[in-house]
């Protein structure tokens, strides 16, 4: 994963101020379209931070969004909502330390055992949740009220309110962007990317490869949890389907659409990837079948993903930095 | 529990871990000779078990759907080997994840347009709908039987002909090292269509002859799918071996866990993954 460049950047600043301008005067479906958007690409953003950032394709990252998800729907009190100030620290530190225990024993592989590790884990979430009674079973769980914001017993901001909810997704998919670069430019940071392109040799120089991978894990893992939680609090409903590996399948996607080769890739093919969802859904009922080949042209094609269509660097340069 | 009510779950648990070992042996010998992860070998198993229902209420004769539903898998199998999966072989893991993934749901679609949401059921074939009785109230159903040994058969022939036929030593040798192998003079190219289009072909077998102990729906191959992998995780990637106990472990494990622990019956088998795989990464007979 390279930094953007600085072109990018402003473009970047650009689109997060046009995206601020939206709630003036887009209706409530769109507005509430675009959260949802925003929400995902926080969750692609996680998963991008494996997948380009250690080499890690987690095929079950599903997981930790639906248990954030859940946590947060089956911790509210029924009568009121629960304030933010412990209910998010609690919903993050839950999602990074499930994280940590999966990744415990997935991090132990690679490759292929990896991706399937983590498929089979993120299942065993679905069906404990599916078959659980204490979770509401295949119905799921609805839940009374959203979390409340209060500062001194007052209402500070709130988030029932759909533009309010839709500024906060905006800050926090911001600030979630700017954590990864900061993360990424850290020396475990460093570390990290230099696994993702020589494990033995970062093993020979002396680093805990094994803790690296799995700390980012768990940071991808809460970072995913950050994203069902806001998921949950937007429509007030989580069910199984939040684990299905159809999920961790989709936002596996929008992190190829993007591109791997960008700290944006993930960010793009999250509203790439949920706008053509929705203008296919709009024309037919199979619109999966067309996703299906939507899917494999995009693999057979674009390599790069779309972030990778407006890359210049001649290809002799890519193969001598890969 | 007396006696008689574990041996009807063991015989259960080794008949479930029978058919699965029909499927997952397919796709740990495609990821040991083409190097290609498959996630859509759970919708040749789905395939099957919906041309069992489709002949089946057709023809309304069991065998039929046996012998003409196994090489319409077979050829399927081929075309999406020689049409699509041909180009994964230098690709990442990543690459064949997404199009595989990309397969499923199409598949799914396809199903969905062609037989709807519903769950259908296919009746058991007349000749097997016989019952052993054991006590007054308890008996086996003879079909359960016929498809252990349907299963059983088969492990015996694939036993055969990978260890004692030269078809057997390219595959034992490709899975071990394809470019050498290849260099030797043999088309790689050609063993990897077949094993591909034989691993299609199991596992639509396995989908019909379980078609009339349990009910066909939508998803149908993706649950067996993910238990598959399990399989091919515990027993080691690319061991057919290893895919043999394991499947009959999780078989077991599946059976008695529902059972024994029915609040968390699906997470048995998960339960077991994570133990071998704290003791063995690699799996069971796993090359590290």
């Amino acid at each position: 994963m390279e930094p953007a460049p600085r072109l990018v950047n402003w473009l970047l600043l650009a689109a997060l101020v046009a995206l601020a301008f939206i709630p003036q005067f887009a209706d409530r479906y769109h507005i509430q379209l675009l959260t949802k958007i925003m929400t995902m690409a926080i969750f692609a953003m996680s998963l991008g931070l494996l997948v380009s950032g250690v080499g890690l394709v987690s095929l079950g990252h599903a997981a930790f969004f639906g248990l954030g998800a859940y946590l947060l729907a089956l911790l509210s009190p029924a009568g009121e909502g629960a304030a933010v100030w412990w209910i998010l620290p609690v919903v993050l530190a839950g999602t990074t330390a499930a994280a940590f225990l999966i990744g415990a024993l997935a991090v132990r592989t690679s490759g292929v055992y990896f991706i399937m590790l983590t498929l089979a884990f993120g299942q065993m979430l679905f069906y404990l949740f599916h078959d659980s009674k204490f979770a509401g079973g295949s119905d799921g769980r609805f839940m009374n009220f959203r979390p409340v914001v209060t500062w001194m017993g007052d209402d500070l901001i709130s988030l029932n309110d759909r533009p309010t909810l839709f500024y906060v997704t905006l800050v926090l998919m911001a600030l979630s962007y700017l954590a990864i670069g900061v993360v990424m430019k850290a020396p475990f940071g460093r570390a990290v990317l230099g696994i993702r392109v020589n494990e033995s040799r970062m093993r020979a120089l002396g680093f805990n490869t094994y803790l690296y991978k799995l700390v980012a894990f768990a940071l991808a893992g809460g970072m995913a949890g950050l994203a069902g939680f806001i998921y949950a609090t937007q429509y007030r409903v989580v069910n199984p389907a939040l684990f299905h590996w159809r999920e961790s399948g989709l936002v596996l996607m929008m992190v190829i659409l993007g591109g791997l080769r960008s700290r944006l890739g993930p960010l793009v093919g999250a509203f790439a990837l949920v706008l053509l969802e929705e203008a296919l859904q709009s024309l037919t009922d199979h619109w999966l079948m067309a996703m299906g080949i939507f899917v494999i042209a995009v693999v057979l094609l674009l390599p790069d993903g779309l972030t990778g269509l407006f890359r210049r660097k001649p290809k002799a340069a890519e193969a001598a930095d890969a | 529990m007396d006696w008689l009510f574990f041996l009807i779950q063991v015989l259960n648990g080794v008949q479930y871990g029978l058919l699965l070992f029909l499927i997952a042996s397919g796709l740990t010998l495609v990821f040991g000779i083409l190097q290609v992860i498959n996630l859509a070998h759970g919708s040749f198993y789905m395939v099957g078990a919906y041309l069992a229902f489709w002949l089946v209420s057709q023809t309304g004769n069991f065998a039929i759907a046996v012998v003409a539903g196994v090489p319409l898998a077979v050829l399927l199998g081929f075309l999406i080997e020689r049409l699509m999966i041909r180009f994964l072989y230098e690709r990442d893991h990543l690459t064949q994840v997404l199009l595989t993934y990309g397969l499923i749901l199409i598949f799914n679609e396809a199903q969905r347009l062609l037989f709807g949401s519903d769950v259908h059921g296919v009746p058991t074939p007349a000749l097997f709908t016989a019952s052993i009785p054991l006590t007054d109230n308890l008996q086996y159903p003879v079909y359960r039987i016929v498809v252990s040994v349907i299963c059983l058969v088969l492990v015996a022939i694939m036993a055969l002909v990978i260890q004692k036929t030269r078809l057997g030593m390219y595959i034992r040798a490709g899975s071990t090292n394809r470019e050498m192998v290849q260099l030797l003079g043999v088309d790689m190219s050609r063993l990897s269509t077949f094993v591909f289009a034989a691993g299609a072909g199991l596992a639509a077998l396995a989908g019909i002859i379980s078609a009339p102990l349990s009910s066909i729906y939508p998803g149908i191959g993706e649950n067996i799918l993910i238990v598959c992998f399990v399989i091919v995780v515990i027993g080691g990637i690319g061991s057919i071996k290893g895919a043999f106990i394991a499947a009959l472990l999780v078989g077991l494990a599946d059976t008695f866990g529902k059972v024994l622990v029915p609040e968390f019956a699906s997470v048995a088998v998960y339960a077991v993954m994570a133990v071998i795989l704290l003791w063995r990464p690699q799996g069971l007979f796993g090359r590290a």
